[in-house]
């Protein structure tokens, strides 16, 4: 109460001290510059980069189909990884001893063998199984593409790598379902939802929030991965095989190595990005405040640059 | 005399070696709220985990409204229910966490509205409008579209008690709801308790350490101490001249 009876607290001045100096970042800095445009006169100064050739081929047909069947081996490759690991992943947590078991064996043989090996075994799946080679393994939904041989290929690399890829996933997978809290399970069957409901409704989008991170990093992966498939000289070839085709004839190696690099770059950006807005969307409920998407970081430096004192709430409200 | 909610005969439960409850015979009539207290350990959330077959009982019997819970006699043989079955009966019957366990990924009216359409069919814009109805009996109109993580504790008890009655449960059961929350918002969550009792005449069963409430609220108090009943009464008899020495020794301590 002895603050009551002084008439007016005196307000301390501001504290103006001299910072703290840093020589070691300053070395650092130069060091880091230095090298940065060492690298970057040699990039734009040595002539066998061949930047000209790298142009040249950039957008041509053959290249940009190339990457569109990267994509597509992608897409359909983490498509199978996926549907397979979550099944994989629910046997794996059965209480039925032989399903978790199958799952087990599942796992230990796909993440046991080299996916490079695998994709090999698929490609010649014919002198295994020669009745099959008229047609497609799996049953009649993929009769349209038979007697193809040229899809044949494709078809392999696809569930080489998806096959490989649902062993991956059902780790991923279980990890998700495991990360999630007995209770929620528990307050489902309390209202009387079935074990189908518990899991598909309570369960697996909760669990997404730990799914998704691990699942982007596999995609990304994936797009490299499907390189692999080179080797079995898919027609139309995949982004390698593509600017392999290319520099057989031209000769020209390095530059179409780095036209196939760039666009794997490119497909990489474009794949980190969509990881961003998904995990944004299952970490609803988790966080009190989304992470600004880029717009509205943008947006909301802008405003904040208008208004110096910067005192913009986040839009915590908004994409819901 | 109507036919008990919850009648209990003999029950057993083990967990591996350890036995939790030794033989636990009661019955709550239609209406009544029994409030179950004693030390931690004592099996009461345990039995309570049986009535909704949450738990399986090893020994006894354990009917609810008339009905074996989670099996089917057939002359001397029992049947284990079916999961459809299992879900049936739980749907009947009301519950109310410790820890809330609301489903974080949903507002709070998705979480009211989620079971009354998946489990019992009820139309999307029904369900809405009961949803909303019990939200705002639970003093939390203006919260329909937050999340969990945006509400305080008492709020989320309350939120799951509207999810709980949003099935129309004919019994509900409540394990130590207001043991998480901080003091000052205990309150809230026993005055929807107290209300839907006395409102609503729901039959109730409550492990609780709020001798304050079991004392207005309750009708029968259980005191349960290493598995089996130790003393059985009107509140405020069990409270006032309690008969055992241990439910001496426990009231002692948290009176």
């Amino acid at each position: 109460m002895a603050s009551a009876d002084t008439a007016e607290p005196v307000r301390p001045d501001e504290i103006k001290a001299i910072p703290v100096r840093h020589p070691g970042r300053w070395v650092a800095a130069a060091i880091v510059i230095f090298l940065g445009v060492a690298l970057g006169k040699s990039i734009a100064t040595n002539a066998r980069f061949q930047w000209g050739v790298v142009r040249h081929y950039f957008f041509t047909g053959q290249i940009l189909h190339g990457a569109l069947v990267t994509l597509e081996l992608t897409v359909l490759a983490m498509a199978i990884g996926i549907v397979l690991g979550v099944l994989l992943a629910v046997m794996r947590l059965s209480p039925n001893p032989l399903l978790s078991s199958a799952s087990w064996l599942y796992i230990w043989f796909f993440r046991g063998t080299p996916v490079l090996v695998q994709i090999l075994f698929w490609f010649n799946i014919s002198a295994l199984y020669p009745r099959l080679s008229l047609g497609i393994p799996f049953g009649p939904q993929f009769a349209h593409f038979s007697a193809n041989t040229l899809i044949r290929t494709f078809v392999a690399g696809v569930l080489a790598l998806g096959l490989n890829e649902g062993a991956y996933m059902a780790e991923i997978v279980r990890a998700g379902i495991i990360s999630v809290e007995e209770g929620q399970t528990e307050a489902a069957q309390s209202l009387g939802m079935t074990r189908l409901q518990t899991m598909w409704r309570i369960v697996l989008p909760q669990a997404m929030r730990v799914i998704i991170p691990p699942t982007g990093n596999e995609t990304i992966s994936m797009l490299k991965t499907t390189s692999l498939v080179s080797v079995i000289a898919l027609t139309p070839p995949e982004l390698l095989g593509a600017v392999q085709n290319i520099y057989d004839r031209t000769y020209q190696v390095i530059p179409l190595l780095l036209v196939a690099s760039i666009w794997y770059l490119i497909l990489t950006t474009v794949l980190t990005t969509g990881q961003f807005y998904l995990e944004r969307y299952f970490g609803r409920g988790a966080t009190r405040e989304l992470p600004a998407t880029p717009l509205q970081r943008l947006r909301r430096g802008l405003f904040s640059f208008q208004h110096a004192s910067g005192e913009v709430r986040g839009a915590s409200g908004e994409g819901r | 005399m109507s036919a008990p909610m919850v009648k209990a005969e003999g029950v057993h439960k083990r967990f591996g070696r350890l036995e939790v409850l030794k033989g636990i015979s009661l019955e709550v009539q239609p209406g009544e709220v029994m409030c179950i207290l004693g030390p931690s350990g004592s099996g009461k959330t345990t039995f309570i985990r049986c009535i909704n077959h949450l738990e399986k009982i090893d020994a006894g019997r354990l009917w609810v409204d008339g009905e074996l819970v989670g099996y089917r006699q057939a002359g001397d043989k029992l049947y284990e229910l079916r999961d459809a079955e299992v879900c049936r009966e739980r749907s009947q019957i009301g519950m109310v966490f410790q820890r809330f366990n609301l489903f974080g990924h949903m507002t709070a009216l998705e979480n009211v509205i989620e079971a009354p359409i998946r489990v019992k069919k009820t139309p999307k814009d029904a369900a809405v409008r009961a949803g909303k109805e019990l939200l705002r009996r639970v003093g939390l109109e203006q919260k329909l579209d937050t999340y969990p993580s945006q509400l305080s504790g008492g709020q989320q008890q309350r939120v799951a008690i509207a999810r709980a009655l949003a099935m129309n449960p004919k019994l509900m059961l409540f394990d130590e709801p207001t043991s998480a929350l901080d003091p000052e918002l205990v309150g809230e969550v026993l005055d929807v308790m107290k209300a839907l009792a006395s409102d609503f005449g729901m039959t109730m069963v409550v492990v609780t350490h709020e001798i304050g409430f079991a004392r207005e609220a309750g009708d029968t108090a259980v005191f349960m101490d290493d598995g089996v009943v130790v003393e059985t009464g009107k509140p405020r008899e069990v409270f006032a001249n309690p008969r055992h020495e241990r439910t001496k020794a426990f009231l002692s301590k948290v009176l």
